[in-house]
């Protein structure tokens, strides 16, 4: 469905490249002394740059109790600093004609602007002064903690959905952070103070810590300078080792009900932990449910019409295990348990005989086909590099992409089928829909969420 | 097609991106527009862009949900998903095995104005695309077993929507401000209006509306001006001269200078005010979008943005855009705030209008919001989606391709007076409906609604 919201990164989660794409990309990477990464993505199809610097940090990274510090302190850098007090970040950038924002997830913090080329050097300037010449007053810390508040109202509170993959998520990290949510809980969150910013500002944000990607009409060469000159001379900072608990194993069995009046039609879902980076994951999550054409669908809805919908997620970009999330949406007249046993039987299907050579063969010519259209755009490839190299890929993971999924067997499909869905690799299981004793409250439509499906790696913006 | 409502995986939203911008403005003199012969009527206009091998087409039939009968709302919306779900001789899983085997995509989306289609192909499919394309459009299968899973898979939508504040407030908002017209219709049906509807309205639908003089194309990418022509004529050639449209009424709106309230339980109020807009093709348009931008573009530097957020902390985002519709422009502006704070919310955002009717805008600000007018002009051409975006906008208001040449000297021209004149006709309290969804404390209402508006029943 289209949105209003027009920049989907969900799209761009498949990285690619075969040799011939590798070239058209047009990428290379450099280190300033002071360890700052540099990408340059030449794209020379309008005057037009994108401009970005992903910080090494994100939520998962935050200490106990300060849940939603990371995000928050990614409102608060847009409220100035000595050389550009009060706002003039954004104002700058919008009388230069540009946009900026900045956005959050568990891995990483990453802020850019967009605009023509010629006013680079400008956003080069204060994207680098507010590495480490922040300063925030009382009142604006104030004000903004109510904007998140609102904010996470907005995106989360108000949606069933998305309490519901808060709890689902919180249940199966267990002793993990990315059990958090990205925006933080809400008690927590209204206890952040201006101290909590400043140090997690202090402790993560240095160049050694940084990425500096800047994509469109620019080569690597034109780029160096820009880079050495402005971001060069930031000084070197110690930073920690992103340490983080590892996840404990789940050995009881799981299984979560949310019960909401304002959901429409019932959701279910099955997170298992699953491994980071795996190609072999990322295209079963396509050929189990993927498409309108994968296994869940084409079975449970266009065949057996149990279900409205039905899929996976999976999203191998993450720095610690992620999650594999099967889901699907019961047709009229289903009950959510016919709808399990469906999906237990597809998935015990899947384990015993396997995928076929024919639907790895489809997968690989999808993937094949849709490299082109990662060109055809500004932000595309910056945010593929951004989010690969902020969770701990290099350059090489994301041109190879490919390559090693054309290299990709039947077996290695299967053997990570049974990796994530069989086995001691218990999944939690959930259930979102209306409390079984529904008294509908007076004057309160009947009422229902959106439903999306839980994110790998939830990213929230300023 | 897939349902996706329940698929949305990483919400990246960016909220400081304009929202709505609904007149793509976009400019930089260098796009080559080449309009096509069309033998039968329509219009076709081609940016050729060889740099990569992929072509964007987009196309509309005008009309949109016009068509759709009053006991059955949902047609048009039925037909924008099943129209991928199998053509000719090809079934539902087979098509739909084409397209995304080859990367094709082809969708569909019911306007209030105009029936919309979009097309995506990498060169070396491009001839398999058109194909489909022409399969969709000119014999679309209908299977009753394929419109039986898309109405359950569109009343689940509905349904979910119900619970959605954001979704509730926009469905009040329209039923509202356009009562009495089309436009208070939703888009997306109502659970009597899908169930209602019969494969023989969905066939009528195609047959009023897939029509050669409702006819318009914009495609930009890989593909020759001869090409071009060819595969136009191939697709729609044998599409009816004429298509059947009713006559519309212009849509005033409705309750004007009143306060309509649908009671929710959520923690949040969403506020959605309409008062009047300015047609497309006015010649104050520009003015028009130079006070939205300074009222409530989407900047933090916006006034409302400002107060409303920077000072107070009362939203995470509050916007004022310019709705240019066919039948009925509006201005609309948008936010949520904590119920406690709805009232407060509300007086600011009263305040600022009142304050840029009567004062106008300073020298400074109108000058900043130039500058980002014309200079973000090349940002909204970065793909070729977005440059078929705008230049389709242009088409179905009648407008030239030229027009994204001129519109940096439209804007540089508009004065201080201008934006002031504009501001006092738009921003009139008595011309104002203000929409509140949600436990709002402390703010008076002329109307209560018991549920949201234009959904029947059920």
């Amino acid at each position: 469905m289209r949105s209003l919201y027009s920049l989907s990164f969900i799209a761009l989660l498949l990285v690619l490249s075969s040799p011939a794409a590798a070239r058209s990309f047009n990428v290379e990477t450099f280190f300033l002394d002071n360890g700052m990464q540099v990408v340059a993505i030449e794209n020379r199809r309008a005057p037009v740059v994108t401009h970005m610097v992903w910080y090494k940090v994100g939520a998962a990274d935050e200490k106990p109790g300060k849940s939603g510090i990371a995000h928050f302190l990614e409102h608060l850098m847009f409220k100035g600093t000595p050389k550009f007090p009060s706002g003039s970040l954004s104002s700058t950038v919008k009388r230069l004609g540009g946009n900026d924002n900045a956005f959050t997830s568990h891995d990483f913090t990453a802020y850019y602007q967009n605009l023509a080329r010629e006013h680079l050097p400008k956003v080069m300037e204060m994207e680098a002064d507010r590495m480490t010449n922040l300063r925030l007053t009382p009142a604006e810390v104030a004000a903004e903690r109510d904007v998140v508040i609102e904010e996470r109202k907005q995106r989360i509170d108000n949606q069933p959905q998305a309490l519901f993959n808060e709890q689902m998520m919180a249940a199966a990290f267990v002793n993990h952070p990315y059990g958090m949510p990205v925006i933080g809980w809400m008690h927590e969150i209204k206890e952040l103070t201006r101290e909590d910013a400043l140090a997690a500002y202090q402790q993560w944000y240095a160049p050694n810590n940084a990425i500096l990607i800047v994509a469109g009409d620019i080569t690597a060469a034109e780029l160096k300078p820009l880079a050495e000159k402005y971001y060069g001379d930031i000084a070197v900072a110690e930073v920690p080792p992103r340490h983080r608990p590892r996840p404990a194993p789940i050995l009881a069995t799981q299984r979560l009900l949310l019960e909401d009046p304002r959901v429409g039609v019932p959701t279910i879902m099955k997170v298992y932990r699953a491994p980071r980076g795996s190609d072999a994951a990322d295209v079963l999550s396509e050929i189990f449910g993927g498409t309108s054409t994968a296994r869940l669908y084409k079975k449970l809805v266009v065949e057996e019409k149990l279900a409205v919908a039905a899929g996976v997620n999976y999203d191998p970009v993450s720095l610690n295990e992620t999650s594999f999330v099967v889901y699907a949406n019961p047709a009229p007249g289903v009950t959510a348990a016919e709808l399990e046993r469906a999906i237990e039987r597809e998935t015990q299907l899947l384990l015993d005989k396997g995928i076929t050579a024919e639907e790895l063969a489809a997968a690989k010519s999808r993937k094949a086909a849709s490299i082109t259209y990662y060109l055809d755009s500004l932000q595309g490839l910056a945010l593929i590099f951004g989010r690969a190299l902020s969770s701990g890929f290099d350059v090489n993971y994301v041109q190879n992409k490919l390559a090693r999924i054309e290299a990709l067997a039947v077996d290695d499909i299967n053997a990570v089928a049974a990796t994530i869905m069989a086995g001691d690799n218990l999944p939690v299981a959930g259930l979102l829909t209306v409390p079984s004793q529904t008294t509908p409250k007076a004057r309160t439509p009947r009422a229902a969420p959106a439903a999306p499906t839980p994110a790998a790696a939830p990213e929230v913006n300023r | 097609m897939k349902p996706t409502f329940v698929a949305v995986l990483i919400c990246v939203v960016f909220l400081l991106a304009t929202p709505t911008v609904v007149v793509a403005a976009s400019q930089t003199a260098q796009l080559d527009v080449q309009v096509l012969n069309m033998s039968g009527g329509g219009q076709a206009w081609l940016v050729e862009d060889h740099s990569l091998p992929l072509v964007t087409m987009k196309f509309a039939f005008a009309g949109g949900l016009v068509n759709d009968p009053e006991d059955k709302l949902g047609v048009a919306k039925l037909v924008s998903v099943l129209l991928d779900e199998g053509a000719g001789n090809m079934k539902s899983q087979d098509f739909q095995a084409q397209l995304s085997n080859h990367a094709i995509g082809l969708s569909f989306t019911p306007g209030r104005d105009a029936f919309h289609g979009a097309l995506r192909t990498t060169s070396q499919h491009r001839a398999l695309a058109f194909d489909l394309l022409k399969g969709a459009i000119t014999a679309p299968r209908f299977d009753n077993d394929a419109i039986s899973r898309m109405k359950n898979a569109l009343t689940a939508e509905l349904q979910n929507n119900l619970g959605d504040p954001a979704w509730l407030s926009a469905r009040t908002f329209n039923g509202v401000v356009f009562e009495g017209h089309y436009y208070a219709h939703p888009g997306g049906g109502t659970v009597e209006g899908l169930a209602a509807v019969t494969r023989r309205d969905l066939q009528d639908f195609v047959a009023s509306q897939f029509a050669q003089d409702l006819l318009r194309v914009v495609i930009v990418g890989d593909m020759t001006k001869a090409e071009a022509e060819a595969m136009m004529a191939d697709v729609f050639g044998s599409l009816p001269a004429q298509g059947r449209l009713p006559e519309v009424k212009p849509a005033v709106l409705a309750n004007p200078g009143k306060a309509v309230f649908l009671p929710l339980d959520t923690p949040q109020t969403y506020i959605a005010i309409a008062q009047p807009g300015v047609a497309r093709t006015a010649p104050d348009w520009y003015a028009a979008q130079v006070m939205a931008f300074i009222l409530g573009g989407g900047s933090f530097d916006a006034r409302l943005m400002r107060e409303v957020r920077e000072k107070r902390g009362l939203t995470y985002g509050v916007y004022a855009s310019l709705l240019a519709q066919q039948h009925g422009a509006v201005l609309q502006t948008t936010l949520s705030t904590a119920n406690e704070k709805a009232a407060e919310a509300v007086s600011v955002i009263r305040d600022e209008f009142a304050r840029m009717a009567a004062e106008g805008v300073s020298a400074e600000e109108l000058a900043d919001a130039k500058s980002y007018l014309i200079g973000s002009m090349p940002l909204e051409l970065t793909t070729t989606g977005d440059i078929a975006d705008a230049l389709m906008s242009l088409q179905l208001f009648g407008l030239p391709p030229d027009e994204l040449d001129r519109r940096a000297e439209y804007i540089r021209a508009v004065t201080a007076k201008d934006v002031q004149t504009i501001a006092q006709r738009l921003l009139d309290p008595a011309q104002t409906t203000t929409i509140l969804v949600g436990q709002p404390e402390g703010i008076d209402v002329d109307i209560l609604l018991d549920r949201a508006p234009g959904l029947g029943d059920k």
